[in-house]
């Protein structure tokens, strides 16, 4: 084959590969040599936040300070990829506390600029626009920021393959990213699993290079999708802890329900749905 | 308890029962959620009118009941305060809300007691025609307390192209406004004991309307609204303006036109309002006792400065027309309203410790008026279920006569104590 149509052939194949990770668990049969960062953290964000077409669940985040004293916040929370673009649409209905039942948030999210962001005050029926300058802002609280919940693009960092690793007998690509642009971290190392491509661990440095949050999958199951010859497997973080070691502080986030491509539809994600949402979505 | 609120909260719970039943059986849930809330705001300075330190010392006992079908989307909601009032000993029902909604295809409609809110104004409101408590809102309640329910229906009716929302409301609220016994505020007519009110002769066949059109327009979220009702701070007609015995409030007509639109413009979040209020009953504006039509427009922006601290930003302003008529036919007796009279507000937010602890301030501010409105906040969430609030307002202006000015000697402190279970 010419070089140039082999290159061509094997951008597609790389491309092909990625865009069915998410869809198929592979055995481990990508070699490591011809994997670079890149490709390993795309196939990961795939994995992690792009899981199915659609996705629902039921979380529930406990926010536990130095002291133990703990916080809690159950949602259910509704995604949707939009057709390969990048772009996908959130939605989130608080259930507990009580301040903040029946509370709902909207977000469309566009790779390479910012959120549309909506909330939905019940107490008042009231729908506003929310500012979404600021992508490090903590989510509801927590240690995770808008930014952990719905993916960072990776074109705002460099990133390089660091030697592979053993993490809890799952083998591991080490991947170092660094911001192009000041960010909330100046350093991050991600451990990716070889198979599922989830992340094990990633941990954030700050400026003067001190450890300073890290994020764990604790507990990662496969979960079922589709029937007969569309029947998938998503393998799926279900508990997952960030920890600021600075403050002591962190944040569990179990998932006590979910299911992969339930059929949502772009109109799904509206003003009417913030305000109502259907009884099957927030049973 | 008013016969009309009795009979809504009977009538919801009566009717979602043959609509929970039919096609259902067993299929059903309820929910049951209360709070506590205390709220006590004290005078920095003086007494009230009637001798009391204190503006408000109240608690409540919220109580929201929701009964809803598994299988068809309804839902009844009853939502209901036992208030206490510390100050006369008194005992109360504040029904909130209570309502029945139903949604089936590209409709919703929701039917009883319900709150709406229009408008992309932060507490400046140009089409958001609905009734408010601004008692609530100058004393230290929490937000929700400003806006009242309206007694009516509403549907919804939502396409890709266009949404549509209309409410007919069977039942005239009208603000609830200071009065002398708890408040210093300023009065045309002080001297005048004998004082009437007459409310509009509403009701089903006479009903309120509005309608609301809204959709995405180049990445704004655009509206377009319609009212016909009246409005809901009173006209004062005396039985005399040179010799006054005895003062009529009554309710004029009003229609509101309007437009906003809210969106994403330079690193923040860009709100623009307009309305033209068209005071029916008097057209040339002719008569001192109804406010003349006016044009009412508002431009806002949202801003995150850094992490967990926002700034919100606005200018509003009133224009009145027919000027010239209003002058003209001023009573002696009445003081004067400027012709523009423009509004500028900022909001800081600031959040600490996890979201815990929350600070505050909204400033209100009139160039044309000179005066002003502060409304300094701490918030903190000690717990899921329990969390205490301290804020003041604190008013002030060059004149005791203008909309702000004339609250001066009201400065409170307050604070509230919310329990959730």
């Amino acid at each position: 084959m010419k070089p140039k149509i082999l290159c061509a052939t094997l951008t597609l194949l790389v491309g092909w590969i990625a865009m069915t990770a998410s869809s198929v668990a592979l055995p481990q049969s990508v070699d490591s040599n011809s994997t670079t960062a890149d490709v390993v953290l795309e196939r990961s964000q795939r994995a992690y936040y792009f899981a199915g077409e659609d996705a629902k669940g039921m979380l529930r985040m406990e926010l536990i300070d130095r002291k133990g004293n703990t916080r809690q916040r159950v949602l259910t929370m509704l995604r949707k990829n939009q057709e390969n673009s990048g772009e996908q649409k959130y939605f989130m209905y608080f259930h507990e506390p009580g301040d903040v039942r029946r509370l709902t948030f909207m977000i469309w999210k566009y790779p390479g600029r910012d959120d549309d962001r909506w909330i939905y005050v019940p107490a008042v029926d009231l729908i506003r626009r929310i500012a979404a300058a600021d992508k490090y802002s903590s989510f509801v609280g927590s240690d995770f920021s808008y930014e952990d919940i719905s993916g960072r693009d990776l074109s705002e960092d460099t990133h390089n393959r660091l030697d592979d690793e053993t993490l809890d007998d799952r083998k591991a690509f080490v991947i170092e990213s660094i911001p192009l642009a000041p960010a909330a971290f100046t350093r991050r190392v991600s451990w990716i699993d070889k198979e599922h491509f989830l992340p094990l661990k990633i941990e954030y440095y700050d400026a003067q290079d001190r450890l300073q949050r890290i994020f764990t999958a604790n507990v990662i199951e496969d979960i079922a999708a589709g029937e007969g010859d569309n029947s998938r497997v998503h393998p799926t973080a279900m508990k997952r802890t960030m920890e600021n070691v600075r403050t002591g502080h962190r944040t569990e986030v179990t998932v006590t329900s979910v299911n992969y491509d339930v059929g949502l539809s772009d109109d799904d994600f509206s003003e009417r749905h913030m305000r109502r949402p259907p009884r099957a979505w927030i049973r | 308890m008013r016969w009309a609120t009795a009979t809504m909260v009977i009538s919801v719970l009566a009717l979602s029962g043959p609509v929970l039943s039919q096609e259902l059986g067993d299929a059903w849930g309820a929910d049951a959620e209360s709070f506590l809330l205390g709220t006590y705001s004290r005078r920095t300075s003086g007494e009230t009118p009637e001798g009391h330190k204190f503006l408000l010392a109240e608690e409540r006992l919220r109580l929201d009941l929701s009964v809803w079908s598994e299988n068809i989307e309804a839902e009844a909601r009853v939502k209901l305060d036992g208030v206490h009032d510390s100050i006369d000993g008194e005992f109360d029902i504040d029904l909130r809300e209570a309502y029945l909604d139903y949604s089936a295809g590209n409709l919703d409609l929701r039917l009883g007691r319900q709150i709406a809110t229009w408008g992309v104004g932060d507490l400046l409101f140009i089409n958001d025609v609905f009734p408010k408590d601004w008692v609530s809102f100058f004393s230290g309640r929490p937000l929700e307390y400003l806006k009242l329910g309206v007694d009516g229906a509403r549907v919804n009716y939502s396409t890709s192209a266009l949404n549509v929302e209309f409410m007919i409301v069977s039942d005239f609220r009208p603000d609830t406004l200071p009065t002398p016994s708890r408040f210093f505020l300023h009065d045309d007519f002080s001297g005048i004991a004998e004082r009437m009110q007459v409310h509009p002769d509403t009701g089903l066949d006479n009903p309120e309307l509005a309608l609301r059109l809204y959709r995405r327009i180049g990445g704004f979220d655009a509206s377009a609204y319609a009212y016909r009702g009246y409005w809901r701070s009173p006209g004062q007609e005396p039985d005399d303006y040179d010799v006054p015995t005895q003062v009529t409030y009554f309710f004029p007509r009003l229609s509101v036109y309007g437009v906003s639109a809210q969106g994403q413009a330079m690193g923040g979040i860009l709100s623009l309002e307009g309305g033209y209020y068209d005071s029916r009953d008097d057209d040339a504006g002719v008569n001192p006792a109804i406010a003349n039509s006016e044009v009412r427009f508002l431009l806002g922006y949202q801003r995150q400065l850094a992490e967990d601290f926002t700034i919100g930003v606005q200018y509003y302003a009133e224009l009145m027309m027919d000027f010239g008529a209003y002058e003209r036919t001023l009573p002696t007796v009445s003081t004067p309203r400027n012709k523009y009279r423009d509004i500028a507000t900022v909001r800081l937010t600031r959040f600490l410790k996890h979201q815990t602890w929350m600070l505050s301030l909204f400033a209100f501010y009139s160039p044309a008026d000179q005066d002003y409105l502060l409304q300094p906040q701490l918030d903190y969430k000690v717990s899921d279920a329990f969390s205490a609030t301290l804020g003041a307002n604190l008013f002030g202006g060059e004149k005791q006569t203008t909309f702000l000015g004339q609250f001066d000697r009201n400065d409170n402190l307050y604070m509230t104590l919310r329990f959730d279970f």
